[in-house]
């Protein structure tokens, strides 16, 4: 069974109703293949630097990560960037990290952002300090990314804080964790998704996948539990650079598995920057007939510009082009994205 | 102990069966407790509690000891106080991305969950810590919770 008829299940059950105005849930729901891209987060104070970095990925993404100092390095915030991606209508995925702040900060910050036009939230542990550029500073760690996730889904399901004040108006927002497959304790991994989903996780975007048949394995124990009716898996994928660059990767970012055959396959390319998306282009094509993935998320670290032609290439879109400034037939909408989505969540039509 | 807390992880079902002997034993005393008082219980009992439970478990006296749902391996010793499982950033052989030298604390908690009788507990999703209780006894916590909860109680603290 491949993934569009999974989604076709899902679409039954899930789409009675929707915890958010994201664009991002409503693809999701409907079943179709969702395609979302990591935004790298200027370091600057210039809106139009974001809005730059945004615009590469226009009518491909459906929805792009703001990083929250990613790798623990300081850089202008998630829940900014945000807030300036939704005055122009983009939909975009928060990435929230416990590292930095504690569940007081952690709340305002949501309730804050939802205010702002923030509907999909990611809610990450972060890496810590000393991978970064601040390796002199405090580990916050208050909470962990688990309960996090029961926090936020508090602050939206009860209407009320921690300390159980209320909240008049809450976060309608779609909540989202990540998983590694490819990391020890591999067995504890489909049990760990399980454990996100009963904290109230429904969407995951997952590290970079580079070993299809540890993906598969994954996949099919987390099916096995029950557990892919109950959330969107979109795995990580992303082009390699060179052998070099893999290999580097491999041994300095934290949690990124890459095969030998990989790197071999690189090694002997002649253009390895060209083979490195090519493999990146197969890989999505592979996941797409995992049964229970519902899309990718692009993670391509100084290659943005590459991702458009990645996506075009792997026809994982097919006849379909997500949403983007200026695509949308109701202008007036994109001042109101509060506004039900659910006949504007793409401009295309369904293969 | 690094050497002593990993090798308590490799015998987790002994140190659960001894925990369960030991258990009854504190809540048995829970007339005795409130007699003392808890508070001035406190003292005396958290300093027992502290230089057993940091010899075998390098416990940092949370207050709320999970090790039953950790396959005894303290979560505390995670350097991102990890309570419900291991981060993304576990290395290859097992070890933890912040500390390469150590083995993974979640590494070792599921390998430890998978030796003990009530090993399913590691799946229950785990609140986050209150850090009022930094540094109190988890012992007295078990034995007034259950003396409390009396004549329902069933003995099912998780607490260690």
């Amino acid at each position: 069974m491949i993934n569009h008829e999974a989604g076709d299940d899902r679409r039954v059950t899930a789409t009675a109703s929707f915890s958010s105005a994201s664009r991002l849930e409503r693809t999701l729901k409907a079943g179709y293949f969702a395609v979302t891209s990591e935004l790298a987060p200027p370091d600057s104070a210039n809106p139009e630097d974001v809005y730059a970095r945004a615009r590469v990925f226009d009518g491909y993404v459906d929805s792009m990560n703001a990083t929250d100092g990613s790798g623990a390095n300081c850089h202008m915030s998630s829940v900014a960037m945000c807030a300036l991606l939704s005055r122009i209508g983009y939909d975009t995925v928060m990435q929230v990290s416990c590292r930095d702040r504690n569940r007081i900060a952690l709340q305002g910050d949501v309730v804050g952002a939802a205010a702002l036009g923030v509907n999909n939230i990611l809610c990450l542990t972060g890496d810590g300090v000393q991978v970064g550029d601040h390796p002199e500073a405090k580990p916050v760690f208050d909470l962990d990314s688990m309960s996090l996730l029961e926090v936020i889904a508090g602050l939206r399901d009860k209407q009320m804080f921690v300390s159980g004040r209320k909240i008049t108006d809450p976060p309608r927002v779609f909540l989202g964790a990540a998983e590694n497959p490819f990391v020890p304790p591999l067995d504890f991994r489909p049990y760990r998704l399980a454990k996100k989903i009963a904290a109230g996780a429904q969407f995951f975007q997952m590290q970079y996948c580079f070993d299809l048949p540890r993906f598969a394995t994954f996949m099919a124990r987390s099916r096995d539990l029950g557990l892919l009716e109950k959330c969107f898996i979109l795995p990580g994928v992303g082009p390699l650079a060179s052998a070099r660059a893999a290999n580097w990767m491999r041994h300095h970012v934290p949690g990124v598995h890459i095969p030998d055959a990989v790197i071999k396959r690189l090694e002997g390319a002649q253009d390895q920057k060209q083979e490195g998306r090519q493999i990146c282009i197969e890989m999505i094509q592979q996941l797409r007939e995992i049964q229970g993935v519902s899309g990718v998320h692009i993670m391509a670290h100084r290659q943005e510009s590459a991702v458009a032609e990645i996506i075009e290439k792997s026809g994982v879109l097919r006849e379909r082009q997500p949403w983007f400034p200026g695509s949308d037939p109701l202008p007036e909408e994109r001042h109101d994205v509060q506004r039900d989505h659910s006949l504007s969540f793409c401009t295309g039509r369904l293969s | 102990m690094y050497s002593i807390r990993r090798w308590v992880v490799r015998h987790a079902r002994s140190v659960e069966t001894a925990y369960r002997m030991f258990e009854p034993v504190v809540i048995k005393l829970a007339p005795f407790w409130n007699w003392v008082g808890y508070q001035r219980a406190e003292k005396p009992v958290g300093q027992v509690e502290k230089l057993s439970k940091e010899l075998l478990f390098d416990c940092k006296m949370c207050g709320q000891c999970v090790l039953s749902a950790t396959g005894m391996s303290c979560p505390m010793n995670c350097p991102k106080s990890m309570r419900n499982g291991p981060c993304g950033g576990v290395l290859q052989n097992g070890h933890c991305e912040v500390l390469p030298d150590k083995r993974c604390v979640w590494v070792d908690a599921w390998e430890g969950s998978q030796k003990m009788q009530g090993g399913d507990q590691i799946h229950a999703v785990q609140l986050p810590v209150d850090h009022r209780l930094q540094g109190s006894s988890s012992w007295l916590r078990v034995a007034r919770k259950s003396s409390d909860d009396a004549p329902h109680n069933n003995q099912e603290g998780r607490d260690d």
